[in-house]
């Protein structure tokens, strides 16, 4: 008898097309890497090289004079951070009510945090620009962190998460007496540990490359963050693209190192938030 | 026989929940709530109330003025080019990085070598900052020294102007787009793709379909719900496309060819301070946005499978 094929043919020719296609994905960063290193001439060369000369860190150098990158680098920390501890602690409390509560009025409240995922930012930015001013908000941290802790689908992420926890173990903690906080702190929190520094890590990288709303809220270089600041480094560089470079690598390889370490949970939040809608 | 307890009961419109839980859901959705209210609820209203006054940002001053507003956009020729570019835009966005992701999931949802990396390596432009990647890609579009044209030169073909002229700049800044942004939906396809349970496709072939009828006949069609997602989510996310515009093309481009809708409310309301222009602009913008879902809500609602 025939043995079963178990094992489907290695199939080729979506191999080479797909190597091709990610080469090309790959291309930009090694390009930024190494013309990171490159020296005036070497950019400014026909034909151009495609290998730096040296290896020396002077462009990195650069960055920091020709911007407060450091300044610009801390903020974008902070902030970020600040912006993911209120989005958590607010998504979870909306998720923990959503999912073991029963209050009136609950559908309803699902279908208005739903609502305003179809309203970008960009409706609101006018009203929200002169809230924050009146309230002194402009060029502050509060006055960027606040407008931007608010987000449908983190919310609806823990949901997800939170569903997914035995309903059993809520019961059987109830009928030992506990109350709905002692609940949420003491059986919710620790089963969805994992689930919950996945969406922080997810919200964490959204915030992180926030652009729109710190843009128009920030005029004081004490207060911009990392995106802007590199914004501005485009006009003052004029077309020193080497720093330029530098520059991107320091924003970007943090992250590409984040995403090697934690794809898995990265690519669960997103397919997660797209399979429940 | 029914356990005595303990627990307070409420009825609210003749149903009946636990006080305790009632208490408790009132502290957590608090701030839910305030956050709703003030992020979006007051914030769309006043938008509305805005966009008929004269407001300006540098006075801080406004009165009523009607619909002027509204009619100064339907005569101003930028406004218009605005929205084309965003429909032109948003369209190509759109066609692209759905039938790309799709054919790059199938592809990948195939036995490979090196699958692993070939995934990530997709999926790694999604997550780099936006502003960051973007300085990278105006190197490359560079007439000059930019790489794109020594590989165009090398192949024997023109250089190209690519941000620099009024054909190719926004051209130039979608091929940006695509790339950055494809691999999130390769991501989703191929989730629903490895969802698929074996069973179907090993009858299917069993009774003699062959792959492509396997896709077109099965693959496909369970793939809508995530296809729907994808255009809804592509839908809201290519109408608010700001950041690569306004740092590849601070000015809008050559001829104000790559300015997008947002690009032009920013500009009224932020760079000239004509803020009831810029929140009339802004509804306009809703208003499409919230046509373009309802109808693909609609065309999708009746076609959804369930072989379940």
């Amino acid at each position: 008898m025939k043995k079963i094929k178990s094992l489907k043919k290695i199939n080729w020719a979506a191999f080479i097309i797909l190597m091709i296609g990610s080469l090309a994905m790959i291309f930009p960063f090694a390009w930024m890497i190494l013309s990171s290193f490159k020296t005036v001439a070497d950019v400014y060369t026909y034909p151009p090289k495609w290998i730096p000369s040296s290896w020396k860190l002077d462009n990195y150098a650069k960055v920091f004079d020709m911007i407060p990158f450091g300044r610009y680098y801390l903020n974008s920390i902070y902030t970020s951070l600040m912006q993911t501890l209120l989005q958590l602690a607010l998504s979870i409390c909306g998720a923990y009510a959503i999912v073991f509560l029963d209050f009136p009025g609950r559908r309803k409240l699902v279908t208005l945090i739903r609502s305003t995922m179809f309203v970008p930012m960009v409706v609101t930015l006018v009203p929200l620009y002169l809230i924050v001013s009146k309230l002194k908000g402009v060029d502050t941290y509060a006055g960027i962190i606040l407008p931007q802790v608010f987000s449908a689908f983190t919310i609806f992420l823990l949901v997800s998460f939170f569903t997914s926890i035995p309903k059993d173990l809520c019961d059987s903690a109830k009928l030992d007496g506990c109350g709905c906080y002692r609940i949420l702190w003491n059986v919710v929190l620790p089963n969805a540990k994992a689930s919950i520094s996945t969406a922080a890590l997810f919200a964490f990288l959204g915030h992180w490359k926030s652009y729109t709303w710190p843009l128009i809220i920030t005029n004081k270089d004490k207060y911009r963050t990392l995106p802007i600041g590199m914004k501005y480094l485009v006009q003052e560089s004029s077309s020193e693209y080497q720093v330029m470079m530098a520059a991107a690598v320091m924003a970007i390889v943090p992250v590409l190192i984040v995403f090697v370490l934690f794809e898995k949970q990265l690519v669960k939040s997103i397919t997660l938030t797209g399979m429940k809608s | 026989m029914r356990k005595p307890d303990n627990i307070n009961r409420k009825i609210i419109l003749g149903r009946i929940y636990e006080t305790q839980q009632l208490s408790a859901a009132v502290v957590f959705l608090v701030p839910v709530l305030i956050a709703v209210v003030m992020l979006f609820i007051i914030p769309v209203l006043q938008v509305v109330g805005y966009s008929f006054t004269s407001f300006n940002m540098n006075t801080g001053k406004g009165s009523w003025v009607g619909l002027s507003n509204f009619k100064y956009l339907i005569e101003d020729e930028l406004f218009w080019k605005s929205l084309r570019n965003t429909v032109c835009f948003a369209g190509l966005k759109l066609v692209f990085d759905t039938l790309l992701a799709l054919v790059i999931a199938l592809m990948l949802d195939t036995r490979l070598p090196l699958r692993k990396y070939l995934r990530s390596s997709f999926f790694a432009p999604v997550v780099v900052p936006m502003v960051a990647s973007s300085l990278i890609w105006i190197w490359f579009f560079d007439p000059g020294v930019g790489p794109f044209n020594q590989i165009l030169n090398f192949l024997g073909l023109p250089s190209l102007q690519w941000l620099y002229s009024e054909k190719t700049s926004l051209a130039s800044i979608l091929l940006f787009s695509i790339w950055k942004g494809v691999g999130y939906n390769v991501m989703l396809f191929l989730t629903g793709l490895q969802n698929i349970p074996d069973s179907y496709l090993e009858a299917a072939k069993v009774d003699g379909a062959t792959s492509w009828q396997s896709l077109i006949h099965i693959k496909l069609p369970l793939l809508r719900p995530i296809m729907n997602f994808v255009v809804m989510i592509g839908i809201i996310n290519t109408f608010k496309v700001f950041a690569e515009i306004n740092v590849m093309t601070p000015k809008g481009g050559p001829l104000y060819s790559t300015a997008l809708a947002v690009n032009y409310i920013y500009e009224q309301a932020f760079t000239r301070g004509k803020m009831g222009r810029g929140c009339a602009a802004a509804i306009c913008l809703f208003i499409i946005i919230f046509i373009l879902t309802q109808i693909q809500a609609r065309m999708n609602a009746s076609k959804t499978v369930d072989y379940d």
